[in-house]
């Protein structure tokens, strides 16, 4: 109690000293991650331009907006290239708004950068914990404000994480950012985060729950619809989570996650949606896509076009979502459609046709140029008769006559292709060769791309390619045998590192409908699989503990474990009969298999009986005589192991029950001599007299055609009652 | 120096990041940011106004452009370079009449009063060219002046060649110097001022214009509405009042709780439902964004549809306007952007949406697209009468009244950014 008092008196004075903080940010200039390459080879992620703006603009113009008073910005891979963007924009000179550069050479992940900025001791209070790919218009200070209030009343809310309702594809399981679907349990009253799990990580589309957090919490709400933002507001202890736990490395994977899981420091984690606003984080191509269109069509406003927001050019939206910049030399002829952002000083030849494209400045575009979809930046040359579907082509190409991109593909900076050479779908080209040494281990992409920006041979060509076109075309020369066509310049990589057939879902182009059909397909398969195990928990519904809920589950555990292990046993057996294996060796095997299933011994009776009968059967007979035969060869054989294993009278009495199921579906053949069997058991003392007694005791009362093997064995059971009146 | 700049910069943040809303507020915090631009600036001794309407202008473009959509910062910054302008001529007149003055009476003693009646044009017209040069000598000029005699003293000391008299002339000049600057503030002033009190200007008149058990019909929120309306309810008249919501941002709601709170009856209404009240209407009144120099109105989106209904009724429709509202373009000018295109999140939830808006599925190109815009125009012939802090004005009689406030010269501040560019 004493420690309690302790701890809210310093959260009183904490509260003072952070009226008197201004609010900060850090943005993270690194993805640590390379979904965009190859791009990022030469450029940093978050200068690459959305609708003809650098992406970390739009991050800068929001915090800016948004009351950021001091923004620290860390970067790594290509600092030199943010710092120098930064100096000429106008950032620094914003009043009331300070831009600080935290610069790194060897961090791989946020972890090492937020390590980083711990040790720099900047961070003095509350701050929003962004990457610099954030596109959003939300108003920070109520989410501030909820956060400092929960600090107030508990010490341990670190972090306020941003979500919004947005659904994800129900066929694709992907968000429409291309993201993984996401399930995250909140608390609906107080709205902490309970549990949050990417689809990606369990392939069978099936989230589990602790039971200790429906028995914790009063009421849980199951989301799949939620988007994640990456828009953090963390307090200072974030910063030192980071460094206490040094393997944190991924914000969501490590550090939220591992913040869930550990229940002894107590930290917790909560939301707040976001209605009105917008807010998403450009993960990958797809996302890239659906934020512009985002942009185009306002939903991100004041972040606009025609909003000069930074130092973005005036920019006029005319009809159907067109957006113009001036000194625009366009051919009269030319159609350009809805949805299109045309940037300064592009001239567009006779017949062209642009839809739902960005088009940068300074580009140049021939004669029957088809353009659909596609992000074009700045000075971009595309000769005449080109056809462009769903690509992005980054600043310097040329694509000449006749050339056409399929969708999907991406075309690196300076990048040539030749006439009339096709891109495959989906292709990726650059003028760097493909780093040899790929790993799909998530682990060694952080080391990887780390490297990559070291790496002093690339940053060498990176410069020289930014540098002067003399030595460049020198470097043309080269290219003579292109993989491109005649005169093509650059490298196809081949199908990326890992899940190559995953291309389409992140790519920029629409996912195609083969694709869509086969994953349609897949879910009535998923679909049967869930009516099988009767999942009764719906996607967003909420739970009471004590229901039963958790009984259901195990139910369906067990069930489908019988089925899992009588075919374990029967492969045994069958297995022990074939290779003559000693019967106690058997026993000792069945036990264990027993053991590991958490069966009963009447389980295992039943499950072995009914391969041993299978086995008389299959060997050759003619009568039911011989069959007969068989089975007593057989069980003569094989009785020890029901001596062992069916020592209880139940248990006995479920082999009879067994063996009459089967006579009556699965083997008919032994229906005939179904006493004569019996008897053989009862030789054979694997049957004892109780067992049989009871047995037709319990279905005196039963219906006519449960009783016919009853019947049948009457003489026996008659035989079996006065001889055990003879010995009373 | 800095300071204005950083604070012009400021407000340009404010106006790029639309963090200012209502042309009232654009306009006073322009006359206010025009004023201290003015004050700051250091003027040459000569051709001060020139220098003056340079610098003004020069944020003028700068304003105009960081939000082109609110015509209020334009106008203000035209009627600050007609302040000027106007001051700077009227202390030349005044000047010219001291010189005339003066002349006349050196003249006295040679000339006889017959020749004075004559003499008198003669000079003045000299008088105001050597003005008028002295306003448009270019500074290398006025280096060249500083240690000369003054100029308008030149031909003076010809004729009383006294030295000391030249020195008080210029004297006299610097007091010239303070004195148009100090002129320009205080008209400044008295325009901030005006914007300040357009509300009960306009509202003075409200008695005029309603009348005992009448219904009036607004749209949306504006304040100068609520003003008016309240006027006439504290002068008794008891009317009813059909408040159009105004969606999609539901304005009309607050002013609906304002107008109960001051103890007006009040009905609120759809917008589409304006159609169905307007036969019971009597009069509308609204508000408006900016009002064209062909008396065409700038309004809240659904106003040319209340207006459409009005007129089909007969129902008069007045339109309430400040006159920093009045601007002197027209609509057909290409430099006008008539709207602002708003987030569509003011009209449906995303997430609620967010599958039509997938584009990850089909030709990649999104079947739904949510328009939002902002304002509408009502032309010039649908509406009955402007009410301006001057008085009721016929639409068509809105150009005169723009060219009392603005001077022919300062139409193009923003063309001749837009060349430039």
């Amino acid at each position: 109690m004493g420690a309690q008092k302790k701890g809210s008196s310093r959260v009183s004075e904490d509260a003072e000293e952070l009226a008197r903080n201004p609010l900060q940010a850090i943005l993270l200039a690194d993805s640590f991650a390379t979904k965009f390459r190859p791009i990022t080879l030469e450029r940093p992620k978050v200068l690459l331009p959305l609708v003809n703006v650098p992406m970390i603009d739009y991050t800068l113009a929001w915090l800016e907006s948004a009351g950021v008073e001091e923004v620290f910005i860390f970067c790594c891979a290509h600092s030199r290239q943010v710092m120098d963007y930064l100096e000429s924009s106008g950032w620094h000179k914003q009043p009331n708004f300070t831009v600080a550069m935290i610069e790194s050479n060897n961090s791989i992940s946020a972890g090492d950068a937020l390590r980083l900025i711990y040790e720099r001791n900047v961070i003095h209070g509350d701050f929003v914990l962004v990457s610099g790919d954030t596109v959003s218009n939300m108003s920070l200070t109520h989410a501030v404000k909820e956060h400092k209030e929960r600090r107030k009343k508990d010490n341990n809310a670190v972090m306020t994480m941003v979500i919004k309702k947005s659904k994800p594809s129900p066929v694709i399981h992907q968000s429409r950012l291309g993201t993984d679907e996401l399930f995250m349990a909140i608390d609906p009253d107080t709205n902490q985060l309970l549990c949050y799990e990417e689809r990606g990580e369990h392939p069978r589309g099936a989230i589990s729950l602790e039971n200790s957090l429906l028995a914790d919490n009063p009421s849980i709400s199951l989301h799949n619809d939620k988007q994640d933002c990456y828009i953090d507001i963390c307090s200072q202890e974030v910063l030192s989570l980071f460094t206490d736990n040094f393997d944190y490395q991924h914000l969501r994977r490590h550090f939220v996650k591992g913040l869930l899981v550990d229940d002894i420091m107590g930290y917790k984690i909560f939301t707040h949606e976001i209605h009105s606003s917008y807010a998403a984080r450009i993960d990958n191509y797809r996302s890239y896509d659906t934020i512009s269109k985002d942009i185009i069509q306002r939903w991100t406003y004041p972040f606009v076009p025609d909003v000069r927001f930074s130092a973005n050019c005036t920019t006029k939206l005319e009809r159907e979502g067109m957006y113009k910049a001036p000194e625009i030399q366009q051919s009269r002829s030319a159609h350009i459609g809805p949805f299109t952002v045309i940037g300064k000083g592009t001239r567009i030849g006779d017949d062209s046709r642009i839809t739902h494209s960005v088009i940068g400045e300074g580009c140049t575009i021939g004669s029957n140029v088809s353009i659909v979809g596609s992000y074009i930046w700045n000075n971009v040359t595309i000769e005449d008769g080109c056809e462009l579907r769903h690509a992005i082509v980054c600043d310097g190409v040329i694509i000449k006559a006749a050339a056409t991109l399929e969708p999907g593909v991406v075309l690196s900076f300076k990048v040539v292709i030749g006439r009339e050479f096709v891109v495959p779908a989906y292709s990726k080209v650059s003028l760097f060769q493909q780093p040899t040494a790929q790993d799909s281990d998530e682990e060694l992409e952080y080391a990887d791309s780390s490297s990559g920006a070291i790496d002093p041979s690339i940053a060498d060509a990176g410069n020289k390619l930014n540098g002067d076109i003399v030595s460049e075309s020198s470097q043309m020369q080269d290219w003579s045998t292109s993989q491109l066509g005649p005169g093509g310049a650059g490298f196809i990589w081949s199908a990326c590192d890992g899940g190559c057939e995953e291309e389409w879902r992140h790519s920029v182009a629409p996912i195609p409908t083969d694709k869509l059909a086969k994953a349609l397909l897949a879910i009535e398969e998923d679909l049967e699989i869930v009516k099988v195990s009767d999942s009764a928990l719906t996607p967003s519904g909420e739970l009471e503990p004590g229901s039963d809920d958790d009984d259901s589950d195990n139910m369906d555990d067990s069930n489908v474990d019988t089925v899992d292990f009588e075919k374990e046993a029967e492969a045994t057996f069958l297995r022990a009969a074939q290779d003559n294996i000693a019967v106690d060796d058997l026993i000792l095997e069945m036990n264990s298999l027993r053991l590991s299933y958490n069966k009963s011994a009447g389980d295992c009776t039943g499950a072995l009986f009914y391969p041993m009968m299978k086995l008389a059967l299959e060997s050759p007979h003619n009568t039911a005589v011989e069959l007969q035969k068989n089975v007593a060869s057989v069980v003569s054989k094989w009785h020890k192991l029901f001596e062992v294993l069916a020592k209880e009278v139940d248990d006995q009495i479920e082999l009879i029950m067994k063996f009459e199921e089967m006579c009556l579906e699965s083997t008919k053949e032994f229906a005939p001599i179904f006493s004569q069997i019996l008897y053989l058991l009862y030789e054979r003392e694997i049957i004892g007299e109780e067992a049989i007694l009871r047995w037709d005791d319990e279905r005196k009362d039963a219906d006519e055609s449960d009783r016919v093997f009853v019947k049948q064995s009457e003489k026996f059971i008659q035989w079996l009652r006065e001889a055990d009146e003879e010995e009373d | 120096m800095p300071d204005v700049q950083a604070l012009v910069n400021m407000f340009l943040n404010k106006l790029k990041k639309r963090k200012i809303e209502g042309s009232q507020a654009t306009a006073k915090q322009t006359a206010e940011l025009l004023r201290s631009v003015i004050s700051q600036q250091r003027v040459p001794r000569t051709n001060q106004a020139g220098a003056l309407i340079d610098a003004v202008r020069a944020i003028g473009e700068q304003l105009i452009v960081a939000n082109p959509i609110e015509l209020a910062v334009g106008n203000i910054v035209r009627r600050v370079l007609h302040i000027i302008r106007e001051e700077d001529l009227s202390l030349t007149t005044a000047a010219v009449a001291e010189l005339n003055l003066s002349t006349v009476s050196d003249d006295d003693d040679d000339d006889g009063g017959g020749g004075d009646q004559d003499d008198r044009p003669v000079l003045s017209a000299a008088a105001v060219a050597a003005a008028a040069r002295n306003t448009l000598r270019p500074p290398s000029l006025q280096m060249l002046l500083e240690g000369a005699p003054d100029f308008v003293a030149v031909p003076r000391s010809s004729s009383s060649g006294g030295d000391s008299e030249g020195k008080s002339k210029s004297m006299d000049r610097n007091s010239r110097t303070r004195k148009l600057k100090h002129d320009i503030i205080e008209a400044v002033n008295e325009l901030i001022q005006d914007i300040t009190t357009c509300h009960e200007l306009i509202a003075e008149q409200a008695v005029e214009h309603i009348h005992q058990n009448e219904v009036i019909l607004t749209l949306g929120s504006s304040k100068t509405v609520l003003e008016f309306l309240c006027a006439a309810k504290e002068k008794k008249r008891s009317f009813r009042v059909f408040v159009a919501e105004g969606a999609p941002r539901y304005q009309g709601h607050l002013l609906a709780k304002e107008l109960v709170a001051r103890g007006l009856q009040t009905t609120l209404i759809t917008d589409s439902a304006v159609f169905a009240m307007i036969s019971r209407v009597n009069m509308v009144i609204v508000g408006s964004h900016a009002v064209m120099a062909n008396g065409g109105v700038i309004a809240p989106v659904g106003m040319n549809m209340v207006a459409l209904a009005a007129q089909k009724h007969a129902v008069p429709f007045v339109v309430l306007a400040g006159s920093h509202k009045l601007c002197p373009l027209y609509p057909h000018n290409p430099e006008v952007l008539l709207n602002e295109l708003r987030s569509p999140s003011e009209l449906l939830d995303f997430g609620e949406f967010s599958d039509c808006l997938d584009f990850g599925s089909g030709d990649g190109s999104p079947l739904l697209h949510v328009v939002n815009p902002t304002f509408d125009y009502v032309p010039p012939k649908a509406v009955s009468l402007f009410i301006t802090d001057t008085g009721g004005h016929n639409p068509s009689y809105m150009y005169r009244l723009i060219a009392d406030y603005y001077s022919a010269d300062d139409l193009v501040v923003q063309r001749r950014h837009a060349a430039g560019n």
